[in-house]
Order: structure tokens, then sequence, then C-alpha cells
């Protein structure tokens, strides 16, 4: 399928202390990197800035210096170009655009040799891989953070220490930053160490739009956060940013609009890198139907967010244009049509849902049949079942909205689309308990996250069975009954699984073994907190307890209180877990290549893996999981030669 | 085999078992106000038999499978290839489907119901959301306009919805019936007050700073008293 690889079997080839010309002061400051984005980062925002003053100038427009525009313009559109230009992640291109000598093979930026290459425009996946990861778990824990200080004004009724702002933006950021900056990225992270590995191919199929769709994610999470500087406050609208409240609501709403631009040019980036790459750089023998499931499962995914990603990127932009251009897409006073705002944010954000789920599908798929030793059930039908649910998800958008005052008729095909999805995602839970049946169960860490996960999801999925029947979710929709549905399909459902992979790839990533008791600790402790924490929530959205609230009726305070407490155990509970990762890494015992003895292809290399992965391009002659069958083999690898192990 | 079965079973039953008693013991919803409400609780414990078999189901079958073939860490024994089953796969495709059909039809006829004008002409009350507090008023009784909601008993109300600014949403947790009041369009909803009280109009849809407060009192009073109270003077 690929011959790519075979241009470049030792990285010596390509001697990477090649010396430019000038002084390490002159490279510190002038060489691509963050000494030269410390710079042009507010270059840039001045000349975004200027611009504007001048353009105002020149039509006369007053007032001339109107800091709202100019920090729209020069903080969240030039600054960021500015950071990526002096980071370095154009260079090549630029060098490419303008006839400057450019080296295709000049593999100096790929790879990591120590902690500085993570700091760098790197094109090595595995390298991008754990970038990734690593930003992305910093995000998880200032969402945590947020998570935890609004629980602690809703300990009681009333307002305790936040103001009503303050409460709407930490309610709306934790949202924003654990769906934009943790859940979709870090699922991205983990695929993008693994899929390549999977697939047998030496990297991504584009490196360098690789290594720019990584530092496109910490703009948009500074810029969410950038909100709560801003006059007025964070933006406070929910991360579902309805208009036309986000409209008139303070300018901390630009930082929404515009940071999901950032972070959806990321995902629609990487989901093209994926395609791509497993379209065209599979093994020879690696047929679709040879496929590990987590391919197919960032497949299906990486086609959800090219299709969808744009229309959240519309949204906001009309959102956006209605403020600052004074247009009235969503203004009724202007002929402009408020329910078309949620039409096509959630054209995008339902099958969000499953961008944020599918991977973790195949994580889970990749653990159980693993961990179980046995093929995973129903393998073709797995995969079909991700295609299932990827085009009936583009189907049921509205059940969102079965009370926002849509078209009636709508109402009853959106439910039973959104009924039917159950049929798949039923498939795919079936599936893997009937993987677990007769097996030689191993109950390690990622296993325990996995099982944990299909428990979690069921209640997850079956909650949602209420909320797609309409006369329920008439009386339940914006009520703690969905704050408990989306943290059991999204915590209980997406961060289990992640917590899965990133346990069960933890040895490849770093070559080193995690500590299992303190894993097996950790999955313990947040299971229990987890739904003492959101469990509860579902009889009190029943009850009449609104979602996005300060302040409740006196009769719910108790469970209240029970529901705080619980949420501080579940962020202790992530304690254990970045103790454990970071002693771990430092200080672990030196893992071997397949501590798993895993069939997949990611573990016939030595962990690390090697710095292009594969010295040969394997053959691929089997299934992924034919764990029990005589002599099956998934793949053939020519002999690994460790001497060339440039990775430590 | 045939005790593992019997094994399986009883794992099954006890959680479902512990679920029942979850469900029946906490009173989950409230207190039904009106004839929709009834109808949704319907589909509401239809949905919550299935969902407790289904759940009871899986647990019961990974409880079951790591009590009995959990190995130690060291075993390095593969288990049988078993790739699949044709007549379980399209069994646990096609009952699921069953399932989710039979309460889609069960929620489409409710919500038929639901949004059906009964025999008598409706009591028109139109809402009209504005940051942060209703406003009720009464087009039969020369557009009596209130902060408060005021239902007769046994007589169908039909909610005219808008708003004035941002989005609201209408609901009155005891009816189960919920609406959003959008600027620039009307929506509107059926309830049928069947239990004398005093309840809450809550707003459920985030409109802003004062979005948790803004809730206002509803009553549903005999039609001899709401006579005397929609013919008194405006408040």
């Amino acid at each position: 399928m690929t011959t790519a690889a075979h241009e470049h079997t030792t990285p010596e080839l390509y001697p990477t202390d090649y010396e430019p010309p000038h002084g390490p002061t002159w490279r510190l400051f002038f060489g691509p990197g963050l000494g030269r984005a410390l710079w042009m980062t507010p270059l840039f925002f001045c000349l975004g800035g200027l611009l504007v003053v001048a353009l105002r100038f020149w039509w006369g427009w007053g007032p001339v210096w109107d800091w709202t525009v100019i920090y729209t313009v020069g903080g969240m559109i030039a600054a960021p170009v500015g950071f990526l230009s002096g980071i370095g992640a154009f260079d090549y291109w630029l060098h490419y655009i303008s006839g400057r000598p450019t080296r295709p093979e000049d593999h100096s930026g790929h790879g990591a040799t120590s902690w500085k290459g993570y700091f760098r425009v790197n094109t090595d996946h595995k390298v991008i891989g754990i970038q990734y990861l690593c930003t992305t778990f910093v995000f998880f824990v200032i969402g945590g953070f947020m998570a935890m200080l609004f629980r602690a004004e809703l300990a009681q009724p009333g307002l305790q220490f936040l103001d009503s702002q303050s409460f709407n933006g930490l309610v709306s950021v934790h949202a924003t930053l654990m769906i934009f900056l943790f859940i979709i990225p870090a699922f991205a992270g983990i695929a993008n160490f693994v899929v390549p590995l999977m697939l047998g191919a030496p990297d991504m199929a584009f490196p360098r739009l690789n290594a720019l769709s990584y530092w496109l994610l910490p703009i948009a999470g500074v810029m969410f956060l950038a909100s709560f500087i801003s006059p007025g406050g964070a933006f406070g609208a929910g991360w579902t940013g309805y208009a036309p409240l986000s409209v008139d609501g303070p300018v901390g709403n630009v930082f929404f609009n515009m940071g999901v631009q950032w972070a959806g040019a990321s995902s629609v980036m990487t989901a093209l890198n994926f395609l791509v790459t497993i379209i065209t750089m599979r093994a020879p023998g690696m047929t679709f139907w040879r496929m590990p499931l987590l391919v197919w499962a960032n497949f299906t995914t990486s086609l959800l967010v090219v299709i969808a990603t744009p229309f959240i990127a519309g949204s906001q932009f009309f959102v956006f244009f209605d403020r600052m251009l004074h247009t009235s897409f969503f203004t009724p006073a202007g002929g402009g049509y408020v329910l078309g705002y949620q039409h096509i944010f959630w054209f995008y954000s339902h099958p969000a849902v499953y961008i944020m789920m599918l991977p973790g599908f195949g994580i889970v798929s990749e653990v159980i049949s693993t961990m179980a030793r046995k093929p995973i059930f129903g393998y073709r039908l797995m995969a079909l079942s991700l295609m299932g649910i990827l085009i009936l998800g583009f189907s049921v958008w509205a059940h969102h909205m079965f009370v926002a005052g849509m078209a009636n008729w709508l109402r009853v095909p959106m439910m039973i689309t959104t009924l039917l999805i159950a049929v798949p995602t039923g498939i795919k839970v079936f599936s893997w308990i009937a993987t677990l049946w007769r097996g030689r169960i191993h109950l390690t860490t990622p296993m325990l996250f996995a099982l944990g996960f299909v428990t979690m999801f069921t209640i997850g999925g079956l909650s949602g069975i209420y909320l797609g029947a309409v006369p329920i979710d008439i009386h339940a929709s914006d009520t703690y009954f969905i704050v408990a549905h989306i943290h059991y399909v999204l915590f209980g459902g997406s961060v289990f699984t992640i917590f899965a992979g990133v346990y069960y790839w933890f040895p490849k990533m770093t070559g080193r073994m995690y500590d299992e008791r303190l894993g097996k600790a950790h999955f313990w402790l947040t299971f229990v907190s987890f739904n003492a924490t959101f469990f509860p929530m579902h009889y009190l959205g029943l009850r009449g307890m609104n979602r996005r609230v300060f302040d409740y009726p006196a009769a719910f305070g108790d469970l209240n209180f029970f529901i705080t407490i619980s949420s501080f155990v579940l962020g202790a509970s992530a304690v254990i877990f970045f103790y454990n990762m970071i002693m771990s890494w430092a200080h672990g015992p030196i893992a071997d290549g397949n501590p798993w003895k895993a069939h997949t292809l990611e573990w016939q290399v030595t962990s690390p893996p090697p710095i292009f992965n594969f010295d040969e391009i394997p053959q691929v002659v089997g299934g992924p999981y034919e764990y029990g069958v005589p002599g099956a083999r998934h793949a053939v690898l020519a002999p690994a030669r460790e001497a060339e192990q440039v990775h430590a | 085999m045939r005790k593992g079965i019997v094994q399986l079973v009883a794992i099954g039953l006890v959680v479902a078992g512990i679920l029942i008693a979850v469900a029946l013991v906490f009173k989950w919803l409230p207190t039904s106000a009106s004839e929709q409400f009834d109808r949704i609780q319907a589909v509401y414990w239809f949905a919550t038999a299935i969902a407790i078999g289904i759940f009871s189901l899986v647990t019961a079958v990974i409880v079951f499978s790591v009590w009995k073939w959990r190995v130690p860490r060291d075993d390095d024994a593969d288990g049988p290839p078993i790739h699949g089953n044709t007549g379980l796969e399209i069994a646990w495709t096609a009952v699921p489907a069953l399932l989710v059909i039979a309460i889609g039809i069960f929620s489409a006829v409710v919500l038929a119901k639901n949004g059906e004008a009964g025999p008598k002409p409706p009591l028109q009350v139109s809402v009209i959301g504005q940051q942060f507090a209703w406003k009720f008023v009464y087009p039969a009784y020369g557009n009596k306009t209130t902060g408060e909601l005021v239902l007769p008993i046994h007589r169908q109300a039909k909610f005219t919805l808008t708003s004035v600014d941002v989005i609201h949403s209408f609901w009155v947790p005891n009816f189960g019936q919920k609406m959003d009041a959008v600027p620039g369009i009307k929506t509107s909803i059926y309830v049928t007050p069947t239990r004398l009280g005093n309840y809450q109009v809550v707003c459920a849809e985030l409109c802003g700073l004062g979005h948790a407060t803004m809730r206002a009192k509803a009553s549903v009073v005999s039609e001899a008293q709401f006579e005397k109270w929609a013919k008194g003077k405006s408040a």
C-alpha cells in the first residue's frame, strides 16, 4: 500500500546537527521556536490592532480606538497567526512558497531526544500524540477545578461566594474546556500515537500539518481562559451559546466564537490527516477488514469531524457577525431567525457527541479483546455499527430542540432516528460483553476502566432513550436529568475510555510500566465517586431542578450538598492518576515491547517505538484479534534492529 | 454449563431486584397535576421497565464473566477463538430495534394526545418571557395581565408563548409540559390541570444573570374561584 517508508530507513542518513550560519542567541530569537514566538505574537497583535485603527480612521468611524474591535482582530486573529509563525509551524511552507531551498527529507524536526523536543514544532506523530495528551490533561485539571468551584457554590441554595456572572462563566468555560480542549483532542492524541503504528506506517500522511494542528490547540484553550479577564467576564451563555443571549451578552462571548474556530480548525486538519493516512498508508496486506477497531473508530470519527465541524464554525461566525458587524442572522428585529442558530449548532454538536464517543469505542474494543484473550465478538458487525452510528448521527440533531419551538412535524421523525441509534450502540455493548464470555480475563487497570465504561455508558445510553422519547424529554430537558445524562455519556463514557487508553498504551508511550495498585485505587475511587456525584442528578432533574442555576429550592439542599462532597472526592481521585503517571514515567519499571501480549502492530516494536516505527514495513497476513487461533499471526515483521534505536 | 446459566440468571435477578426497589422506593417524579403529565408518566414507566431489563442483563454478564473467568496475572493461555454467532447478532439487533420502536410508537401517541385541543374551546393564556420575569395575559378576560398564573381545574388551557428579549422556557414541573418562549415566533402547549394547589413556573432555558430567579407562582383553583379572580381588577 505504501512505499514512502523505504526512503528513510535509518535516521542517521539525515544529519540532525545541521548548524545554521548564525550563533546560538540568534537562533533562540530568530530560529523557529518559543523564543521567536515570544516577540512575534505581540508584534502581530500590534499589526492587527493598527490595521483596525487605520481602517476606522480612514473611513471616519468613531471612536477610532475601539478596544473591543482591536483585541478581537489583534488578539484573536492576528496574534495566534504570529504565535504559529514564531514557533515555526509555517516555516517549511513559506520557504517553499517563496522559492527558498527546502529539504523534503529534512528530519531535524522529527522525534525527541530530550524533553525540549516536546516544546517545539515536531513532526513525529509519537511526539505529537504525547504533546496532545499532556496539553489536554492540563486543561482537564483546569476544567475540573472550575467544576469543583461551582459545585462548592451549589452546596447550598442561594449565592454563597460567587456572583451570577462568574457562576455562568464557570459553568460555560468548564463545559467548553472539557469538550474542545480535553475529550476531543485527548482522543486525537491517543490516535496520533497509535494509529500510524497500528497501520504499519512510518508516520502520518502529512506530518507538518499534524504539527500545525497540535499547535492550534493551546491557542483555543488560552482564548477560552482569557475570556475571564475580558470586560464583563467570561462567556456565560453556556457552551451551547444560544443566540440571542450570546449576541447580547458581554464581549466574553467573542472569545468563545473565535476560540471554537481555532479548536475546530485543529480538529478538521487532524481528521483529514487521519483519513488520508488510513486510506493510503496501510501496510501491505492491511485490508479494511483487517484493520483494528481503533482504526475503524478513528476513520468514522474523522468523517464526522470533516463533515460536521464547519457547521459550528459557521454558527459561531454568524453570532460574531451579529455582534461585530450588526448583521441580523439571529436577531428577529432585523428579520433574523432565532431557531436557525440551534439547527446549525446542533447539526455539528450532535455528531460531536459521537466524535467524543467513537474513538472510545475503539479503545475499549482493543482493551477488552486483549485482556479477555479472545477475538472481538462479531468484528465486522462492530465495524459496520460504527458506520451505522455515523450515518444515523447526522439525522438526529433536532432531538436537542424538542421544546425549542421548532416545526412540530419534525419531532416524531427525529425521535425515531434517535431511538434507532440505540440499535448499533446496543450491538457494540452486547458484542463487548460477548467477548468476555468464556475468556481468560486479566483484570488490569485498563480492563477495569473498559468494563466500568461499558456499565456506565449503558446507563448513559438508557437515559438517552428516556430523552429520545419526546414526551419524557419535554419534562426532562434543560434539567439536571440532562446534566446527569451527558456526564454518564462523556465522563462515564468518554473519560473512562481515555483513562483506559492512557493506561493501556502507557508502557508503549513511555517504555515504562505504571503502578498497577495505584491504577486500581484510581479506578475504584473514580467509579464510586463518579456515581455518587452524577446519579442523584437524575432525581434532581426529574423532581424539578433546572440546569445552569446558582440557586434552587431549599428542598434540594441536602442532596446537592452530598453531590458537592462527592464531586470533591472525584476531583481527589484524579490526584492518584497524575501521581501514578508522573512517578511511573520517571521511575517506573522498564516495560518490554509487548507487556499485554497483544497482536496489533504497535506492540510488535520496541517501547517506545523506533523513530520511524518500523525498520521494514510489516506484511499483514491476518486479522488483528486472532487470540486462541493456533498459529494465527496478524503480521510478519523484519527482525528488530534494536541497536539503531534513537529514542532513549 | 447449566449451573452457570442458573447463577447468571440469579445475578441478573438480584440486580433487577435492587433496581426495581430503587425505582419504586424513591419518588422520582413530582406529583402529576395535569392530564398531560399523567400520560408522560406512563411513557416514563414503560421506558424504565425496559431500561431495568437491559441494564440487569449487561451487568449480570459482566459480573458473572469476571467472577467465573478471571485468571491470575501470569496466566499465558488464550480463550477459545469464538469470532461471532450470526443468530445471536441478529437477535441483539432485532430485539432492541423492536423495543425502541415500541417506545417510539407509545411516545408518538402520547405526544399527539398531549398536543390535541379538547372538545371545548380552551382557555387562552399568552405567556411573555422577559429577563427575568413572566407575564401572563388572559385575552378572554379583557387582556387581564398578571405576574402569577391562575388556572381553573379540569379546563384545558392553551399557552401561547413568546419572548421580548432572549429565549426563555416555560415549565411547571408538576404539569410536565415545557416549551421555549422564543423572540420573534409564537409557540404553544396545552395543559389540563387536574389537581388543586400552588405550583411554580420555572424558566428552564439559560437566559442571563437572573435565570435562576426567574420564577412565578402558578395556582390551580376551582372554576368558580377562577371566574371571580379573572373578572377582578387587573393586577
